[in-house]
């Protein structure tokens, strides 16, 4: 309960990382870089506000009423929420104790060992792929994608249900291309439940610029509507139907 | 036709017991909205015909027509029609739909001012009878009022008192017209008067005679008024078409003599039910007519209007009548009160469209049946247009029985009242213990000169003894001041029908009311937590404050500052306690503050939590907004912590959301909806207002009205039409803390 964490800040009413209504715990600190990030503020480990086990487990106390009411309860997001494994669990442990949901929003990049006792008790991983072909993914997140590839294979081997979560670039991976591709991928794993069509938005751009960085997608807008259901629609005929 | 005819009986029948009616009589409903109907096709043709007119009386800057000549009464119109073959229930304020009545009891300066500003002119036989001849509530009071009150209203530090024009806030049972018929309540009422004769006749037994005369005579002007429109309200009614006139007839009377600031209609629905009920057994009507009798009376108090000036309505706008409507809650014996007629009300508004009136006002139990928790969480995602408050915490002090006046002020029906007071300034009262009475906007002394503090940095026990010292001052001169306004309202302006729908013996209180809480419980929290350097003028009145440091602010669930402003409420509750009141009434306090938030703001100079001059409060209960940094439920959770038994007219609190931010797809937005109200009110919350609506939509609104007739949307305790507010106002309500998750 005295494990210290580094944590960006806190959402007490999440409503869109998870099942219900949700606590999201934004731990500081992610080894991507992605071009997209709408976090860029959450990079440096350094620059989290440090807090406890405990104290988090408290604070969360407060608000059960409301996310038992909607089947809600914790979502550790971040920056990278597996860079902080060990706090984690011992938080979902606390979560799972009051009988309340879990879910770890990760990029899947696994860098330590302890994340089974994590998976443990975590209800669900919601999973933001960035990209299927592992080139692409070493342009867009500055790292490739073996080890994630590797963490997704793992999490089918135990069945954890898995929502996965595709951020849409106009002019960068929403062609149908791509999405054959991100059909192929999702039919392979049973344990993926859902499928999250993210439109990129334009909302964290500001974050950069406070980091002293240039957005790296200045020149990108967010995708129109259309272009996004025309995915959605190539998707849906190849099969895959729980797209949200 | 024995009126009573199929109803359980009991009590009721023999002496006047609305509730004991219900009780013995009605029939909970727990199934979902399938059963509800459309609009008939008569509704649909008279709405239209309303429509046309609301477009006219916007076109004409708010007001379509204006009575200047006939002063408004009971008796004073022959009847009014929209369209006479489309009307199920019969009755308009004066002949003519939206014109709006002359009511100069009141005050004569208000009808005369709200006629210039719109281009009618008063009638000058009537100006020189209010003025020469007979007296008006506004004068009544102004002959009394001292010069330290004056002031006091001048600067703002109490405002909003009732003092040009009706007070309002009080609900006639009228529901009593349509179980008893006027004959009944007649009788008893002059049992009562024979029984108020005791050996000396003093000041309140001539009063209460005086007062039962009164009533009498407004119930047999109410029997003529439905004569007129060819109704006879003398006896019973006999169906659930007349249950429905008869009330309304009721409410009709009432506001067609008193222009209070809020007028409301009480809690009709389970008992109009029960003539639903009994109508629709016997083959009488079909739920398609059922609705159509609902729709159509929603319809008519859509079209209840006031004379009122600009100025009222930049503190109030969008020309509110809190024609507030409470439906569900729960019985004592734990039955559930929500009826198929709760869902015939809400269901209006998918009828007619959303709309801010009647105020629909949502009594919240975690017992309510499911079904019609999402039901409402539905509807508020729709239309925005309801407003929750918890039956939990007000029926064990209530009963179950009580309504809602105005925005949030419970009251048991036709056995309880309230002396409306407004409300009281604490930001600006912080600002008097700090510059010992001056107003640092007039640039004058308004409160009790003592010295100002004069240390480099603000010490919070030295502030705190100063305030205490102010609240002491404010809390008298507050009671006082209500004291004339209700002393002189019961002489010049009595509500006669009103009284006459209560029972003789009534409990008042005296409902006083606060804002400004958070900007002075932030300010509070940056003196004692961070460091605050007053910068003074020449004279040595500290006119800015310069914070260094991090300080807790409410709206983050942080008990540090949260506690502050609990303190705060009872703190003044009880020195409001402490005054005599006019006719022994119970002070009570009220954390509201409707849209005058914003008026209150440019009357109040730069506060020590980093406020600017001129920034609005926050409304009622409500946190300032983008204080708030831990989401929506850590905001709320703020204010759940405000004790009700402190506040017992009410704590106020506007909830507002994008959509989006509710979640991704519309069941979990209702699911999460309903989960916020019920973790809400499970935390002892007391009042809701939940809108969901998109910001785009809103800019859009603002620069194009026309294409957004009906947009409605919740302001601390009322529904407002948005595009009747002012600029100002509208742009607080964006600005205003808008729950949207960007991560
Ligand atoms: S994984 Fe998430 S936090 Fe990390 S860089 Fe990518 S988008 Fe940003």
């Amino acid at each position: 309960m005295n494990t210290a964490g580094f944590i960006h800040s806190v959402e007490t009413f999440g409503t869109v990382d998870g099942p219900g209504t949700r606590y999201v715990v934004f731990l500081q600190g992610c080894p991507l870089r992605c071009k997209f990030c709408h976090n860029r503020d959450t990079w440096n480990r350094a620059q989290g506000k440090k807090v406890t086990v405990r104290e988090l487990l408290l604070e969360f106390n407060e608000y059960q009423e409301f996310y038992r009411r909607t089947g809600g309860g914790m979502t550790a997001s971040g920056g990278e929420p597996l860079m902080q494994a060990g706090f984690v669990s011992e938080l979902f442990h606390g979560v799972k104790n009051s009988g309340l949901n879990t879910a770890l929003d990760t990029s899947g990049y696994a860098s330590e060992r302890e994340i089974d006792s994590l998976l443990e008790v975590t209800d669900l991983v919601l999973l933001g792929l960035k990209a299927v072909d592992s080139q692409e993914h070493k342009e867009l997140t500055g790292v490739s994608n073996e080890k994630i590839m590797a963490f997704i294979r793992h999490l089918r081997e135990v069945q954890k249900p898995v929502w996965l979560r595709y951020v849409l670039l106009p002019g960068i991976n929403d062609d149908f291309n791509h999405a054959d591709r991100l059909a192929d991928f999702v039919r392979s794993f049973t344990n993926i439940e859902r499928l999250e069509l993210l439109g990129y938005h334009k909302l964290g751009a500001a974050k950069w610029e406070l980091c002293g960085d240039e957005d790296p997608l200045k020149h990108i807008s967010p995708p129109d509507q259309n272009q996004v259901e025309l995915f959605r629609r190539r998707l849906n005929d190849l099969g895959i139907k729980k797209i949200y | 036709m024995d009126p009573w005819q199929g109803f359980n009986g009991g009590n009721w029948q023999n002496v006047v017991d609305v509730r004991d009616f219900i009780q013995k009589n009605y029939k909970p409903y727990t199934g979902s909205s399938g059963f509800l109907t459309g609009p008939s096709s008569k509704t649909l043709a008279l709405w239209e015909k309303v429509l046309g007119l609301l477009k006219s009386e916007r076109a004409r800057g708010g007001i379509l027509d204006a009575d200047v000549s006939v002063v408004s009464s009971i008796l004073s119109h022959s009847p009014g029609y929209i369209d006479k073959d489309l009307e199920i229930i019969a009755g308009l304020q004066t002949d003519q739909p939206l014109k709006r009545a002359l009511m100069p009891y009141g005050g004569i300066r208000m009808v005369r001012n709200a006629h210039e500003a719109y281009g009618f002119k008063t009638d000058p036989g009537v100006t020189a009878i209010f003025t020469e001849f007979r007296k008006t509530h506004n004068q009544g009071v102004f002959d009394a009022y001292t010069r330290e009150m004056r002031r006091a209203r001048k600067a703002g530090i109490i405002t909003g008192l009732p003092d040009t024009y009706g007070r309002g806030r009080i609900i006639g049972d009228y529901r009593r017209v349509a179980l008893y018929g006027a004959d009944f309540l007649i009788k008893a009422r002059q049992t009562d008067k024979f029984n108020v004769e005791y050996d000396v006749m003093d000041e309140d037994l001539i009063r209460i005679r005086e007062e039962i005369s009164e009533q009498l005579n407004a119930l047999e002007a109410l029997k003529g008024m439905a004569k007129s429109y060819g109704f006879d309200v003398s006896r019973p009614a006999r169906s659930a078409v007349e249950a429905v006139q008869w009330t309304y007839f009721a409410y009709l009377g009432a506001i067609k003599e008193q222009n209070g600031a809020a007028m409301s209609l009480g809690r009709v629905s389970a008992f109009l039910d029960i003539y639903i009920e009994r109508d629709l057994a016997n083959g009488i009507i079909t739920e398609e007519e059922a609705q159509e009798l609902i729709d159509q009376l929603v319809l008519k108090l859509r079209l209840v209007r006031f004379l009122r000036t600009p100025e009222y309505n930049e503190l109030f706008s969008g020309d509110p009548a809190w024609v507030t409507e409470s439906i569900g809650g729960m019985s004592i014996d734990g039955r559930t009160l929500v009826t198929k007629n709760s869902y015939r009300f809400l269901h209006t508004l998918d009828n007619l469209g959303p709309a801010p009136e009647p105020n629909m006002t949502v009594l919240w139990s975690q017992q309510l049946p499911e079904h019609f928790k999402k039901y409402c969480a539905g509807l508020s995602i729709r239309t925005s247009s309801i407003q929750y408050e918890n039956d939990d915490i007000m029926r064990p002090l209530w009963g179950d029985d009580y309504a809602i006046a105005c925005c949030v002020s419970a009251m048991r029906l036709g056995k309880q009242m309230q002396y409306f007071g407004a409300r009281a300034n604490l930001a600006k009262a912080l600002l008097y213990a700090i510059n010992g009475g001056w107003d640092e906007i007039l640039n004058l002394q308004v409160g009790p000169k003592f010295a100002p503090i004069t240390s480099e940095y603000l010490d919070y026990d030295e502030v705190m003894e100063r305030f205490d010292n102010i609240l002491d001052w404010l809390a008298r001169l507050y009671i006082n001041t209500l004291n004339i306004i209700h002393y002189m309202h019961d002489k010049y302006y009595y509500e006669r029908l009103q009284f006459a729908l209560h029972d003789t013996e009534i409990h008042r209180t005296m409902a006083c009311g606060i804002a400004g809480l958070s900007v002075v419980a932030d300010s509070l929290s940056a003196i004692k937590y961070a460091r605050v350097k007053p910068v003074r003028n020449q004279e040595g009145y500290a006119v800015d404050y310069e914070v260094s440091g991090d300080f807790p602010q409410m709206g983050n669930n942080d008990p540090k500052v949260d506690q502050i402003a609990v303190d705060l409420v009872v703190m003044f509750e009880r020195k409001l306690r402490k005054q005599r009141t006019y006719r022994g009434s119970e002070p009570t306090l009220s954390i509201l503050t409707i849209t005058s938030n914003v008026v209150y703001g440019k009357k109040t100079g730069n506060t020590p939590d980093g406020r600017k001059t001129g920034e609005p409060f926050a409304p009622g209960a409500n946190p300032m907004h983008g204080r708030d940094r831990k989401g929506a439920l850590a905001s709320l959770s703020s204010v759940a912590k405000l004790p009700y038994d402190y506040s017992r007219d009410g704590i106020s609190y506007t909830f507002s959301i994008i959509p989006r931010a509710l979640g991704k797809q519309l069941p979990e937005q209702i699911s999460n909806l309903a989960g916020l109200l019920g973790g809400y009110f499970a935390k002892n919350g007391h009042h809701m207002n939940a809108n969901v609506f998109d910001k785009e939509i809103l800019m859009d609104a603002i620069e194009h009205p026309e294409k957004y007739p009906q947009l409605t949307i919740r302001v601390s305790g009322y529904a407002v039409n948005f595009i009747r507010l002012s600029r100002e106002q509208q742009q607080d309500v964006i600005n205003r803390t808008l729950h949207g998750v960007i991560t």
